[in-house]
């Protein structure tokens, strides 16, 4: 292992074996609801599956709503190229997703709930139902009428995207929805939904358990708590980390890296490409201590040294998202094709160089008009990578 | 009245109805924004991405005719952001297309190619995609084409197909960028259940969807000097064809289109409104007999409701999805085919002309037709009752091919000997027609009275809703018909197969009783087939029905058993309706199909 | 009722018509066959009164609802980023060459078809693979084979 001068603090909340969720939930049930939401709102929890949409305001938007029937559905869909914590969280604590979600289905007034388990993640099953039956043993202990499933998806990154997840749910190919309405409104069967990250739920369990002050300790202004981080690539110690969020890529390089870092990804396909030369000026979370650039992250954190192409890489991702787009939007379906086989015609010299800016144009059409999310960020990773590593796409 | 929401575009104050979207609003100041998924007649997709526009305070741009206005929302539709990126969009569609326009059967008529013009997209920098892509052309079907390479994934079609048809032949397959609309494994469309209703065709923005042209077969029937080509014209596309050659919507164009017809060289121009009759006349009688077997013989077998038979796209619908009700299907043919076979018997025997020498023509509002001149039942005259169907937009292709200045034609009638139709038979083109031209003769055989509307209007079958609903009290009865005395006829009339399969599930369920119902497989009935002009909507559609209405009224014969053609067919040749001969040419039968 | 018939049958009697369960009961009859036939296409569309086609579009939606026929293993290797950089293509070769067929084909025996996927959320462990719904990680050229003679071995 690496020894650095100063390594980042390592959290340990998520994974803390804990066996006292009867003892959170008995307690998280007798508070009002109004209570528990102020609570979740002043943590500051953003969500974690890296939209960093704050949790408390989710919850209270969906309890508003006038309606029967609502659902709770925790989106463990994790298809991020780069993320994998979302299945060791649910693989070591999936007490604690599960008892964020009867939380939040007490608050919102749901029975029933769901978690959407990609297909790669199959294996994980038969303990989850174990997990299951001994938990609504609880809720029927502690009088909850809230009951959850397991839904699982067949192998579509788009799912991940939560309107796109609803209509898988609902039998139907996983395009997303056109927004608003938002699923705090209309989700799963047309009905209000919460629908959070695994880790944003884990996450609840920890403020249910320590306090909303104690979770706003950590972290930084608009980017509280720690945050459990999947690294991997060039590095010597990959793994799962749950760390402050605020911290500079630098740091991070240093405690991770090989030495010989050239470039971090940040956030996975979907998210940015941060060369050498701005570790120092870019922080990790929704706005950093630094002046320079922050950035949120599902916890996805690839780091490339120097042997690598940083041509092979924007191809591989490229090929993923042509592959992943659900295919329903013009700029998503028909931009990733082009972006694939554009940077492959520069390579080959059947385009001039010129012909990348021409594709950085593409990129600002795609953030713009592209139908969700997918669509969207497909330029983050492109640009961040041609502006910085320009000759290699070219030689 | 609900809450009214303020709003502006392009600084212009505009006031509307909450729930409204930013593109219905811009359609209130008169502002275009381009749409291609979106279609009035269908439910809202936000997929193509062309109708972006600018939102003040919103960093990305929003699709307008997705996002619901709301208070204070400032919107700019023509910035250089929002050209750039509905340029960029163009483009990109034009990559994945077969750009082939000049070859396109969908030339001149494509709402992309249009876009592309306006938008002066001159020069590609994007790299083609096609060549690369694996592209499916399914033209093994009589009456539609696909093709792949001409799509933009805008999915009206699957949209018309599910919620207008409630069909579901085509859906999306595959994701990312090999995603596409697709039959059940790709199969072609006559191998699944395609009803051929062609809705798929008038709601494509482009060339992907077509109808199989016969036009140069036709012009080489004329060519031929040895044939004899005769023509028959459905009611529908006389109140259609104008639209395609320069006349507003709801234009009449009867005289002109005989005119034109001449003009193209036809041997004899006639009209499928004389069959209209003689199917009333049929079906009317057939209705009759079945309430007698149920009323008077108490014969359970005797199917009711009695359904119309006239719309092949519906007929084929129903022997796929209701298979268990083919004995409640009129057994008689559509006029076009009982114009066919008495084309090669009747009609040849008159004029001396060996029916193997004729050619038979239909000009349809419809691409339902193609597949029905093609079933192997429609042979009864010895031949292939009718021999090429085209559509009213295959018309208006040949009428300009052969440098006819439409306009400018004057007024010519019909050749006489199945060529007279009256009011009753024009009004089979608008929903809720068959049943107002059967309830004008059969009240009148069985009561000596005309029906109780005034100027033979019946107003509860007309107009454009999806169900409608009609109950005629027969009293008076003469003494033929004394057993229907004081019955009440309960009627019912849908257009659009979702419809009819709405009313289908209520009478399964025994929700509903019915006598008689008539179908019609498109929005609005023949007027609004899929061999009409394009494009179309509601708006469209009434004025179209408007036209046949007026038709209707400014005939002299307004009910089909004073058509004196028709007394004369029967005198002539076929006896009485029901005969054995009306049995062998003017009767079918129908086939159980598989569900997919 | 033939079995595969019959399959169909029990899934969508014991998961519901409703559209919602679309997903269970195809993910039920890829459990047993591995890839969705016509035939089991055109039963669940009319079993569950769902236009055929519109089954058939979701399905090939989702990667793991094949449409093509299948092996009893279907293998599937990782080839996102960080698979890709630790070696992925050799794997590929290693079990091409163990198994005599290239990617996206099926074994004579019908034993084992190869594919590649997008990330299987392994990127610590690179390279890794399905083989069904287990998972192998850390894999080499050796070890990958090593797995593979198990499967082709047990009966």
């Amino acid at each position: 292992m690496t020894t650095t001068k100063k390594q980042l603090h390592r959290i340990d909340l998520i994974f803390k074996n804990e066996q006292d969720c009867k003892e959170i939930l008995r307690n998280a049930l007798a508070r009002s609801n109004q209570e528990v939401i102020n609570e979740m709102v002043n943590s500051g929890l953003k969500g974690r599956g890296g939209a960093g949409f704050p949790t408390g305001l989710k919850w209270k938007l969906t309890a508003e709503q006038k309606v029967d029937e609502k659902f709770v559905i925790c989106n463990a869909d994790e298809g991020e190229p780069g993320t994998f914590k979302d299945r060791e969280i649910l693989t070591r604590v999936p007490h604690k997703v599960l008892s964020g979600m009867a939380v939040c289905a007490k608050i919102i007034g749901a029975r029933k709930g769901y978690i959407y388990l990609r297909g790669e993640y199959k294996f994980l099953v038969p303990n989850l139902k174990k997990e299951l039956r001994r938990f609504h043993d609880i809720l029927d202990e502690l009088g909850l009428d809230f009951r959850v499933e397991i839904f699982m998806g067949s192998g579509a990154y788009i799912c991940g995207e939560e309107s796109a997840l609803f209509e898988s749910m609902e039998g139907k190919r996983g395009e997303p929805r056109n927004k608003p309405p938002f699923p705090t409104e209309i989700g799963y069967l047309n009905k209000p939904t919460v629908i959070n990250n695994v880790e944003t739920l884990a996450h609840s369990y920890t403020i249910l358990k320590y306090g909303a002050k104690k979770f706003r300790e950590l972290g930084v202004k608009d980017s509280r708590g720690s945050k459990v981080f999947s690294v991997s690539g060039d590095t010597p110690i990959p793994g799962i980390y749950e760390l402050e969020l605020g911290m500079s890529v630098q740091d991070f390089v240093d405690d991770f890296g090989d030495g010989d870092t050239k470039a971090v990804q940040v956030g996975g396909a979907s998210g940015f490409l941060v060369p050498r030369k701005r570790f120092g000026k870019t922080s990790i979370g929704y706005q950093g201590k630094l002046t320079g650039i922050s950035l949120p992250t599902g916890g996805s954190m690839m780091i490339f040294n120097s042997s690598r192409s940083m041509y092979n890489v924007l191809n591989n991702y490229l090929d993923f998202f042509e592959e992943e787009s659900c295919g329903q939007c013009t700029p998503c379906r028909v931009g990733c094709q082009q972006l694939l086989k554009g940077i492959k015609a520069v390579k080959r010299g059947e385009k001039p160089a010129s012909y990348l800016d021409q594709l950085l144009k593409l990129t600002d059409t795609m953030k713009l008009t592209a139908k969700c999310g997918l669509g969207q960020s497909v330029a983050n990773s492109f640009s961040s990578i041609v502006e910085n590593f320009r000759e290699e796409m070219i030689y | 009245m609900s809450n009214m929401v303020n709003l502006t575009i392009n600084g212009i104050a505009v006031s509307v109805e909450e729930g409204q979207t930013i593109l219905e609003a811009a359609e209130k100041l008169h502002i275009k924004i381009p749409t291609l998924c979106y279609h009035k007649d269908l439910c809202v997709a936000g997929n193509c991405r062309v109708c972006v526009v600018e939102q003040v305070g919103n960093n990305k741009l929003v699709a307008s005719c997705a996002m619901p206005v709301s208070e204070g929302m400032e919107i700019n539709t023509n910035t250089l952001k929002v050209r750039n990126c509905r340029k960029h969009i163009i483009e990109l569609l034009l990559t994945e297309h077969n750009e082939e326009c000049t070859k396109c059967y969908r030339n001149g008529h494509c709402e992309l190619q249009e876009l592309a013009a306006e938008y002066q997209i001159t020069n590609q920098d994007f790299i083609d995609l096609v060549p690369d892509k694996n592209y499916t052309v399914d033209r093994i079907s009589p009456a539609l084409e696909k093709d792949d390479s001409k799509c933009i994934r805008c999915q009206r079609c699957v949209r018309t197909c599910a919620e207008i048809q409630s069909v579901g032949a085509i859906a999306v397959a595959h994701k990312g960028s090999d995603m596409k609309i697709s039959t059940v494994f790709d199969r072609a469309l006559d191998e699944v259940v395609c009803t051929n209703c062609g809705q798929c065709i008038v709601h494509c923005p482009t060339g992907a969807l077509t109808e199989k042209s016969y036009v140069e077969k036709v012009w080489d029937a004329i060519a031929d000097p040895d044939t004899h080509v005769v023509v028959q014209t459905a009611p529908a596309v006389r109140i259609g064809l104008g639209e395609e050659l320069g006349f507003e919507p709801g234009t009449r164009v009867t005289g002109k289109m005989v005119s034109a017809l001449r003009r193209l060289g036809f041997d004899s121009v006639l009209d499928t409104d004389f069959t209209a009759d003689l199917t009333i006349m049929e079906e009317g009688t057939e209705l009759l007999t079945r309430l007698k077997r149920a009323l008077v013989e108490d014969d359970p077998d005797v199917a009711l409701p009695m359904a119309t038979s006239c719309s092949p796209g519906w007929v084929k619908y129903i022997e796929h999805k209701y298979p268990e009700y083919l004995p409640n299907l009129s057994t008689c043919k559509s006029p076009q085919q009982m114009f066919g076979a008495l084309a090669k018997t009747y009609y040849a025997k008159n004029i001396g002309v060996d029916p193997q020498n004729i050619v038979s023509v239909s000009i349809m509002p419809c691409t339902a037709k193609k597949y029905e001149a093609n079933r192997p039942e429609m042979k009864d005259s010895g031949y292939k009752d009718v021999d090429f169907v085209l559509t009213t937009r295959e018309l208006a292709v040949m009428i300009r091919q052969a440098g006819i200045e439409f306009e400018k034609l004057n007024d010519e009638s019909f050749d006489s000997m199945m060529g007279t139709g009256s009011g009753a038979a024009v009004i089979f083109g608008a929903t809720g027609g068959v049943m107002e031209a059967a309830l004008r003769t059969a009240y009148e055989i069985v009561t000596g009275r005309e029906v109780p509307f005034e100027n033979l209007e019946i107003l509860p079958v007309r107009g454009l809703d999806g169900v409608k609903e009609a109950t005629i009290k027969i009293e008076g009865t003469v003494d033929d018909w004394k057993f229907l005395e004081g019955v009440e006829l309960k009627c019912a009339i849908t257009n659009g197969l979702e419809n009819a399969h709405q009313l289908m599930d209520n009478i399964k369920k025994g929700e509903s009783f019915y006598h008689f119902i008539e179908i019609m497989a498109c929005p609005g009935g023949c007027l609004g087939g899929g061999g009409q002009p394009y494009p179309v909507d509601d708006e469209v559609r009434l004025k179209r029905m408007q036209a046949i209405y007026n038709e209707d009224s400014d005939l002299p014969i307004r009910k089909s058993h004073e058509n004196p053609e028709i007394v004369q067919v029967y005198k002539d040749f076929l006896e009485e309706p029901l005969s054995h001969k009306s049995h062998k040419l003017l009767h079918t039968t129908y086939v159980k199909r598989e569900q997919y | 009722m033939d079995f595969q018939e019959k399959l169909v049958h029990d899934l969508v009697a014991k998961h519901g018509t409703d559209r919602e369960n679309l997903l269970p009961i195809l993910q039920g009859v890829i459990d047993q066959e591995r890839y969705l036939s016509e035939e089991a296409i055109l039963k669940i569309a009319k079993e569950m009164s769902i236009p055929a086609a519109d089954v058939y579009g979701t399905a090939t939606f989702y990667s793991f609802l094949d449409t093509d026929p299948r092996g009893k293993y279907v293998i599937r290797v990782c080839k996102t980023i960080t698979c890709a950089m630790k070696g992925k293509n050799q794997i590929i070769q290693a079990i091409e060459n163990f198994l005599k067929i290239k990617v996206g084909e099926t074994t004579i025996d019908k034993k084992f078809t190869i594919l590649q996927t997008n990330c299987l959320g392994w990127c610590h462990k690179a390279p890794a693979m399905l083989v069904n719904d287990d998972v192998y990680t850390e894999l080499t050229p050796e070890s990958v084979v090593d797995i593979l003679r198990e499967y082709r071995e047990e009966n």
